[in-house]
């Protein structure tokens, strides 16, 4: 690690202040940052913890029926005070371990935008609208390719807004070191259409399976998607499995989430 | 007899500190003064080092001194303990290692500068400003490619096949002439993965040095302080051994990786002196994976040639064992004298012949781990029988029972050199039969099949040889050192009991068996006897712990050592009891005159011998201490047969291991509790490498698995409760404890059983093209194997 200074503000307006600073980084729950820090990758002068902002922790629901969490909010929290979305309280129950659950943030996640991250595959099939302290960006603008999103520096993830589907599913086929989704489908159904989400899998991060959409909207069943291959182009390889082996599973997984629904 | 003696399932005494955070790991050790030293490595696999620019990094805040190659040219080389001779009676090339990279580097990892700073900080800031100019050279990382003119590795020694080893040289042709005419031969190549130990505690070295006294002391995380000793001391640094404390206190785990002598041991040893300050290295652990030695690494070819009803006619393997770029301390040892002799397996194949290449290649050395040549032995062997039994269409369990070496033909000679001593391999299958409830698979596999997923079930036998010796063999064999065993008991004015021995405890339990032991020869409870180890300061030379030879040989040690005790006290007793030693019988703790009522108890007898007011002193020296060395007159031979249970998700490749059963012979046993827990380790070490880990290189010899974020280690929930069952009982005939060595067991018999079920779950889906699958047999390398 290198010497950086550390601030702690307790509210939203004071955090946007102390980013403002010269190199300064907003700190979540760590879980990304801190090994980043350790391992001299990345070097700010100023780090931000955003832990101490009650005002963007918690879960709610709006007047939209939209399941509204904060940006500082926990994966252990959404785990357990997500029940009004199963399917997302279940995703964020299989990140990491417990001690990962219980300091990283869903607005942690969603600005690191992992290729292999879990929340990222949910938003997206979700349709969800993040918030940050300056603006609201639809899901389909947000994710723009492998630990590159929207935001702007030193903005902030306040809040994620998802739509409740009536029937969603998350299947995560883990990648046997690190368990991060070697593969993660969401497939997300809502009276105007079926989403599929799929992280893990693209070299351009989590992206729509566009074709199981049109399938599972025309019939919403595993059946549909049963003979559905998803394309290998741009795909990861690695040591941990091939380019059509990621394809494969992307429809095994969808076939899976389905049913599962 | 005391209820915690021999048989007794004691719980591990050692725990109580390890569990409540009081263990004294070497990174404890924070001596005054201390300064810290953080290693600039080689970020290329080959390069010419032109210049180490430490100008720069010298002048940072807190830098005592930036160490390079240069500092070191005057000392040795890190030494190698082993030396072979190969099949043209040549001995290995032998490249010399230095301790910080002269002119070369040779593997992403290689030691190039060091700095040493008040703080970690401050080293590791003048650490990255230390300017280091390479031209990078094609690496070679292929075996094969290496020995078929491949860039050199060292240059200085013109090739990069270290040897070329034949064994036996003299079967070579009467073997293959017996493939001429077999009915069947079954051939198989495979690759025996390389592995990162991953001990969870990093190595650790702390350096110190009293300028009034010229000492040196170096705390490190060593399985051998007396063996690092002789090494630094006598061919790195030319300190002798009376100036030369090495003390390695608990220890984190070795597994192998922590044997060798390592270049951050001999750097902070001399930097101590240079700096005139204590100098502490705490390896990082992505540090660990790319400088602690790895294991394995084979590829090899195996041939096995049969009569019609399935006889085993003849063995030949050839085998590419990677050594890395440096020769590791022990590494040619392993894949030739750890390896080439337990060809025979359970089994008599009356001709076997083994040929190993051993090959320098840019990436970190290759050395001892868990097991150390047995389990690469084991794994082709057992692999071969299972292709050739289904070639054959002989039940996998029959084709083996066949080839048994029979309970009445003990002691065996092999083809391979060992003799085997005892053992019972019948008797351990049946055995496992019963525990794995085998009889029950088609049912279960039926209940599997309902639910989607492909059942399948892998057996196979293991032997291996522990307590590698004796050292004249050894000697012969191209060892540098010797491999007995060292004990002192001494006994105190009150009866208690201190035992200083060679041995090293780094997660076996020592401390809680090695007391049984005694308590058990003299009668009294255990926790009158206390165990030192690890210091060579307060313990009589020893080898130290690996090879699964701690009770066996250092035990033996004891055991020896206490015999002594017990003869003199007996002189003692007679002496109290005016009567003569002959007559004097221990039982209990009491020393008592055959067929009378008269005795003295263990504890009048000690106080007498250091109160020595009624004593034989004209006959008797006062005190009751004896040392004994142990070299022992052969290895010892564990054996045993597992099965293993797995599920293959046909979707995806996945592997879940359903059950797995162990059926060990592991002759005597002193604690059962601590050989479960043996065997559960190395169970799960097994596993890991046959479904998860994997150090993988890309061709420019980067480490791709060089994390957890992609190295697998096997985690609690992929691995299933065990059964494991040590009944079966073959006592070794040669020590006296009848004990043979469990510590490596789990690790050396359980891949092939898993690659063996897999394998049969293919098969029996109707895969039957599927013969073979390399490890680690990762979801996504089965699901490849179901499509071909
Ligand atoms: C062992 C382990 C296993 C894991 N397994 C999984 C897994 O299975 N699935 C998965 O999805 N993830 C996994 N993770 C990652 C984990 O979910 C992290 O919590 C997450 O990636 C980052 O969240 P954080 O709150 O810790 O962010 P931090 O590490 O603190 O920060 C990450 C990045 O986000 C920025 N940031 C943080 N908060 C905000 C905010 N509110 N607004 C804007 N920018 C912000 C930071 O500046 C930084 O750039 C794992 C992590 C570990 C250590």
């Amino acid at each position: 690690m290198y010497a950086f200074e550390f601030k702690r503000p307790a509210t939203l307006a004071e955090a946007v202040t102390a980013l403002g600073a010269e190199e300064a980084q907003a700190l979540g729950g760590g879980q990304t940052l801190i090994p980043t820090l350790k391992q001299r990758l990345a070097a700010p002068a100023v780090l931000v913890s955003l832990n101490g902002i009650a005002e963007i922790k918690g879960i709610c629901t709006d007047d939209a029926g939209r399941l509204c969490i904060g940006g500082g909010t926990t994966h252990a929290a959404v785990a357990k005070g997500a029940g009004a979305y199963p399917a997302l309280a279940a995703l964020a129950g299989g990140i990491g371990d417990p001690a990962v659950r219980n300091r990283g943030t869903i607005g942690g996640s969603l600005a690191n935008n992992d290729p292999s991250a879990c929340y990222p595959s949910a938003v997206l099939a979700s349709g969800a609208t993040i918030v940050t302290n300056t603006r609201q960006i639809a899901a389909d603008d947000y994710f723009q390719g492998m630990f590159t999103t929207a935001l702007e520096p030193g903005e902030i993830i306040t809040e994620v807004r998802f739509p409740v589907p009536m029937k969603a599913n998350y299947q995560k086929f883990v990648q046997p070191a690190s368990r991060f989704a070697l593969v993660g489908v969401f497939v997300a159904q809502f009276k105007d259409g079926v989403r599929v989400a799929v992280t893990g899998a693209s070299t351009g991060g989590v992206f729509r399976w566009t074709e199981a959409e049109r399938a599972l909207s025309a019939n919403f069943s595993a059946a549909a998607v049963k003979g559905l291959k998803a394309s290998a182009d741009d795909l990861i390889a690695d040591i941990h499995g091939g380019a059509d082996y990621r394809a494969h599973l992307i429809g095994v997984l969808t076939g899976r989430a389905v049913a599962a629904c | 007899m005391p209820k915690d003696g021999i048989g007794a399932s004691t719980k591990r005494r050692e725990d109580i500190r390890f569990l409540t955070g009081n263990g004294h790991y070497t990174d404890d050790i924070n001596l005054r003064g201390q300064t810290y030293a953080v290693f600039v490595r080689s970020q290329v696999a080959h390069g010419k080092l032109n210049k180490v620019d430490t100008s720069t990094a010298a002048g940072m805040p807190g830098v005592l001194r930036v160490f390079t190659g240069e500092d070191f040219a005057a000392v040795g080389g890190v030494p190698c303990g082993w030396q072979v001779t190969d099949k043209h009676g040549k001995v290995m090339l032998e490249p010399k290692h230095p301790v910080l990279a002269q002119g070369k580097v040779r593997y992403v990892g290689d030691a190039i500068a060091v700095v040493v700073a008040e703080t970690e900080a401050q080293a590791r800031d003048a650490a990255e400003a230390v300017v280091v100019d390479i031209d990078e050279l094609p690496a070679v990382i292929d075996m094969k490619a290496a020995v078929a003119g491949g860039p050199l590795v060292h240059d200085e020694i013109g090739s990069n096949l270290c040897y070329d080893w034949g064994f036996v040289e003299e079967n070579k042709a009467a073997t293959d002439a017996a493939f001429e005419t077999a009915a069947h031969v079954t051939t198989l190549e495979l690759v025996n993965n390389r592995l990162v130990p991953n001990a969870m505690e990093p190595r650790v070295a702390v350096g110190d040095y009293e300028r009034s006294t010229g000492q040196h002391t170096l705390y490190t995380t060593s399985q051998n302080p007396h063996v690092i000793r002789l090494l630094m001391g006598a061919f790195v640094l030319g300190i002798p051994e009376q100036k030369l404390r090495v003390v390695a206190p608990d220890v984190g785990g070795g597994f192998g990786s922590k044997i060798f002598h390592y270049v951050e041991e001999a750097f902070v040893t001399f930097a101590a002196k240079v700096v005139n300050r204590p100098v502490k290295w705490t390896a990082q652990r992505s540090e660990s994976f790319i400088t602690d030695a790895h294991g394995r690494d084979h590829v090899t070819k195996i041939q096995l040639a049969m009569d019609k009803d399935g006889h085993f006619l003849a063995l030949r393997t050839d085998t590419y064992a990677n050594m890395g770029a440096y020769l590791s301390t022990f590494a040619p040892s392993v894949p030739t004298w750890l390896h080439g002799t337990l060809m025979a397996g359970n089994y008599k194949t009356p001709l076997i012949y083994v040929n190993v290449k051993a090959v320098f290649t840019n990436t970190v050395p290759v050395d001892a781990y868990r097991g150390a040549g047995r389990p690469e032995a084991t794994y082709q062997l057992e692999r071969v029988i299972d292709k050739a039994a289904r070639e054959l269409g002989i039940d996998p369990i029959e084709l083996r029972r066949r080839n048994f070496v029979q309970p009445n033909e003990f002691p065996y000679q092999t083809p391979v050199a060992v003799v085997y001593d005892t053992g019972n391999y019948q008797a351990t299958m049946d055995k496992l039969i019963e525990i794995a409830d085998l009889a029950g698979f088609d049912k279960r596999r039926a209940e599997s099949a309902k639910h989607g997923k492909l059942r399948g079930l892998g057996v196979n036998c293991y032997i291996e040889a522990c307590g590698i010796a004796p050292s004249h063999l050894v000697g012969q064999l191209g060892a540098r050192a010797g491999l007995y065993e060292s004990a002192t008991v001494r006994v105190n004015a009150t009866g208690g009991i201190v035992v200083m021995t060679g041995s090293h405890s780094h997660g076996q339990g020592h401390e809680t068996a090695f007391p049984q032991v005694i308590a058990d020869m003299i009668g009294i409870p255990a926790d009158s006897v206390e165990i030192v180890h690890g210091d060579t300061a307060n313990t009589p030379m020893g080898m130290g712990t690996y090879g699964s030879r701690s009770l066996a040989v250092g035990g033996s040690a004891m055991v020896k050592a206490t015999n002594k005790i017990i003869a003199k006290a007996k002189k003692i007793a007679a002496h109290l009891l005016e009567a003569s030693d002959a007559d004097i019988e221990l039982k209990d703790g009491k020393f008592s005159v055959a067929g009378t009522d008269k005795s003295v108890d263990w504890g009048s007898v000690c106080l007498a011998a250091y109160v020595p007011h009624n004593y034989p002193l004209e006959s008797l020296e006062p005190g009751l201490e004896e040392t004994a060395f142990y070299d022992p007159s052969n290895f010892t031979y564990p054996a045993g047969a597992y099965a293993c249970e797995v599920e293959v998700d046909p979707d995806t490749g996945k592997v879940k291991i359903c059950s797995f059963a162990a059926a060990d012979d592991f002759g005597n046993i002193v604690n059962p509790m601590i050989v479960d827990g043996q065997v559960h380790g190395g169970i799960g070490q097994g596993i890991g490498q046959a479904l998860l880990e994997s150090a993988v290189y890309d061709e420019n010899g980067q480490l791709l698995s060089g994390s957890y974020m992609d190295y697998a280690m096997p985690r609690a929930d992929d691995v299933p409760f065990y059964t494991v069952d040590h009944s079966c009982q073959t006592p070794c005939t040669h020590n006296p404890l009848g004990v043979k060595g469990c510590g490596e067991a789990g690790a050396i018999g359980s891949p092939p059983a898993v690659v063996n079920a897999v394998v049969d779950a293919l098969q029996r889906a109707g895969h039957t093209s599927v013969t073979h699958i390399d490890m680690p047999l990762s979801p996504s390398r089965v699901w490849a194997a179901m499509q071909a």
